[in-house]
């Protein structure tokens, strides 16, 4: 195994509009190796006079899919990388990248559940890892999944997360839309709070892994709730992506 | 609770031991985010990643999610690491 | 050790050509007012804070908040220097010299240093010619407003002339020594002085 990260010239094969403000690229890795769901790459620019920015980017692909990364970001108002990642970059272009990075915030399929995945904003990348790595692995777990946006238009992977539940393997997947809701809606209009989360979780009683991705201050709301509705701590990962954008 | 959520900058700039995961995989020359960490001050055992990471500073901050008092600080120089791990009572690295 | 890999298309923070005098070398220029902490904002109430000088000094002075912003104030104009390489022009504080503090107080002629020390923990160490002679400040207001918690509110030390995390957020004293003590940062690599025009970033630069 290897125990040093080098960093690698990946090439950029396709860009994906996801959002008005998100982009998922995938990038063709020479030295690519199977990452685990959950966990990230670190992008690394460099100005021709050595300045140098670099940030972590969650794997949104499956292990299962070999040979390239699908790396889902994010633009941020000030966002120094994210800006030229969504600015200007075209198929074929490189990017210096060190990955897969990270032993904590992972779940694989023997990992079972039953599993309650918990996302703010862009923080359904990771989690997605683990959805489609699910269900490549034909798993059955029960796992819901709890994705708290502001409006429909800012869901990520909207078309495939429509898709999924039909597949009827186990996962179902609950939405909530705390500024604007879809015409007609009936599910949750608000901020994930206590209530919310002994409704979702209901069904899988005491101890279901939880997997906790967003931006701080929501993590850290949804941390305490967990708590309070008496999930083991033990049980519950979080993974904090700092401010978000556009908050204000 | 808007309120309160919205005006501190500084927390919501907080992240966790997964967001130095890289660097500390370059000190440890191994992934660190499994690794435990007792805290001194109350004795909470956690995983790295689940350290609470002030990282825009000049040096990485990890604290213990508990306390909150300090665990590990970090600080890379163009020609070194520089750890201070007084914090933790130990750190356990699980070996491969 | 030279990076080859340049990424295409990529500047990052771009120096100003107006203001490249005034930036010190390495440095790049930002609008915004970064907020670089290494721990949860402590909060402190107004009646519970306290300003304390002491240490080798004949005996220690202590303000209450009320006693501090009723003393002698001014209003600083000064650019300011982050070790994390950004810069920011033309900041305005309101905040009472030190000079005008150290007059409360009888300093050993020993008193060669000083460590700020702070609510939350930081401390940071400075040699006694970098903060006399109006170089340094305890502030309490940031472009006119009551200085805000993340920025360091109820009060900072703010000291210009030397990279930003000698200006010690959350100061509550100033303890003088015959010998330096490296704070929070010095004691982790960087330097004990921290000239930004000097570049003294890190320890041996």
């Amino acid at each position: 195994m290897r125990t040093t990260l080098e960093w690698q010239i990946a090439t950029i094969q396709s860009i994906q509009v996801e959002t008005s403000t998100v982009k998922t690229f995938t990038l063709a890795v020479p030295s690519w190796m199977p990452h685990r769901a959950g966990q990230h790459y670190d992008i690394r620019l460099t100005a021709p006079d050595g300045y140098q920015a670099q940030r972590s980017y969650s794997i949104a692909s499956e292990p299962e899919r070999q040979g390239v990364i699908d790396l889902t970001v994010e633009w941020l108002e000030d966002g120094e990388v994210s800006s030229y990642l969504h600015e200007g970059l075209t198929t074929g272009d490189q990017l210096e990248v060190r990955g897969p990075i990270g032993g904590y915030f992972v779940w694989e399929a023997s990992m079972n559940g039953p599993l309650l995945l918990i996302a703010g904003g862009s923080g359904i990348v990771p989690l997605m890892s683990m959805i489609r790595h699910r269900a490549k692995t034909g798993s059955q777990v029960p796992t819901r999944l709890l994705y708290s946006v502001r409006t429909p238009e800012d869901v990520i992977y909207d078309e495939e997360l429509r898709q999924r539940p039909a597949f009827r393997d186990g996962l179902e997947i609950f939405y909530t839309f705390t500024r604007s809701q879809p015409a007609g809606w009936t599910g949750y209009a608000r901020r994930i709070d206590r209530q919310m989360l002994s409704e979702v979780v209901e069904p899988f009683g005491k101890e279901p892994l939880v997997y906790v991705c967003g931006p701080t201050l929501l993590v850290e709301s949804v941390a305490n709730q967990l708590v309070q509705i008496d999930i083991p701590p033990a049980r519950i990962r979080n993974e904090r992506f700092g401010p978000t954008g556009g908050t204000q | 609770m808007t309120d309160i959520l919205q005006s501190d900058m500084n927390q919501a700039l907080m992240m966790d031991g997964n967001a130095v995961a890289g660097t500390l995989s370059e000190v440890f020359a191994m992934e660190m985010t499994t690794s435990l960490a007792e805290c001194v001050s109350c004795g909470k055992r956690s995983e790295m990643g689940g350290l609470l990471a002030f990282i825009q500073t000049p040096g990485f901050v990890l604290r213990c999610p508990a306390c909150k008092d300090i665990v590990l600080r970090v600080v890379v120089t163009p020609d070194a690491y520089y750890l201070d791990a007084r914090g933790a009572l130990y750190l356990r690295l699980v070996r491969q | 050790m030279a990076n080859p890999f340049i990424s295409k298309g990529f500047f990052g923070r771009r120096r100003q050509p107006d203001a490249a005098d005034r930036l010190p070398p390495g440095q790049y220029l930002t609008p915004d007012f970064p907020v670089l902490s290494a721990g949860p904002t402590p909060r402190i109430t107004l009646d519970d804070w306290t300003f304390t000088i002491g240490g080798l000094a004949r005996e220690p002075f202590t303000w209450n908040w009320k006693e501090f912003t009723g003393l002698p104030a001014q209003t600083f104009t000064v650019d300011i220097h982050c070790v994390t390489k950004w810069s920011k022009l033309d900041t305005r504080w309101k905040g009472v010299s030190l000079e005008l503090l150290l007059e409360h107080v009888d300093l050993d002629p020993k008193a060669g240093f000083v460590t700020a020390t702070c609510y939350g923990g930081y401390t940071t160490n400075l040699p006694l010619p970098d903060i006399v002679n109006g170089q340094a400040f305890v502030a309490y207001e940031y472009d006119g407003q009551p200085l805000l918690p993340e920025h360091g509110g109820p009060a900072r030390l703010v000291v210009p002339h030397l990279y930003f995390w000698k200006s010690a957020k959350w100061v509550n004293g100033l303890q003088f020594m015959e010998f330096d003590r490296r704070g929070f940062w010095e004691s982790l690599g960087y330097h004990d002085r921290g000239d930004p025009w000097k570049e003294q970033r890190y320890q041996g630069d």
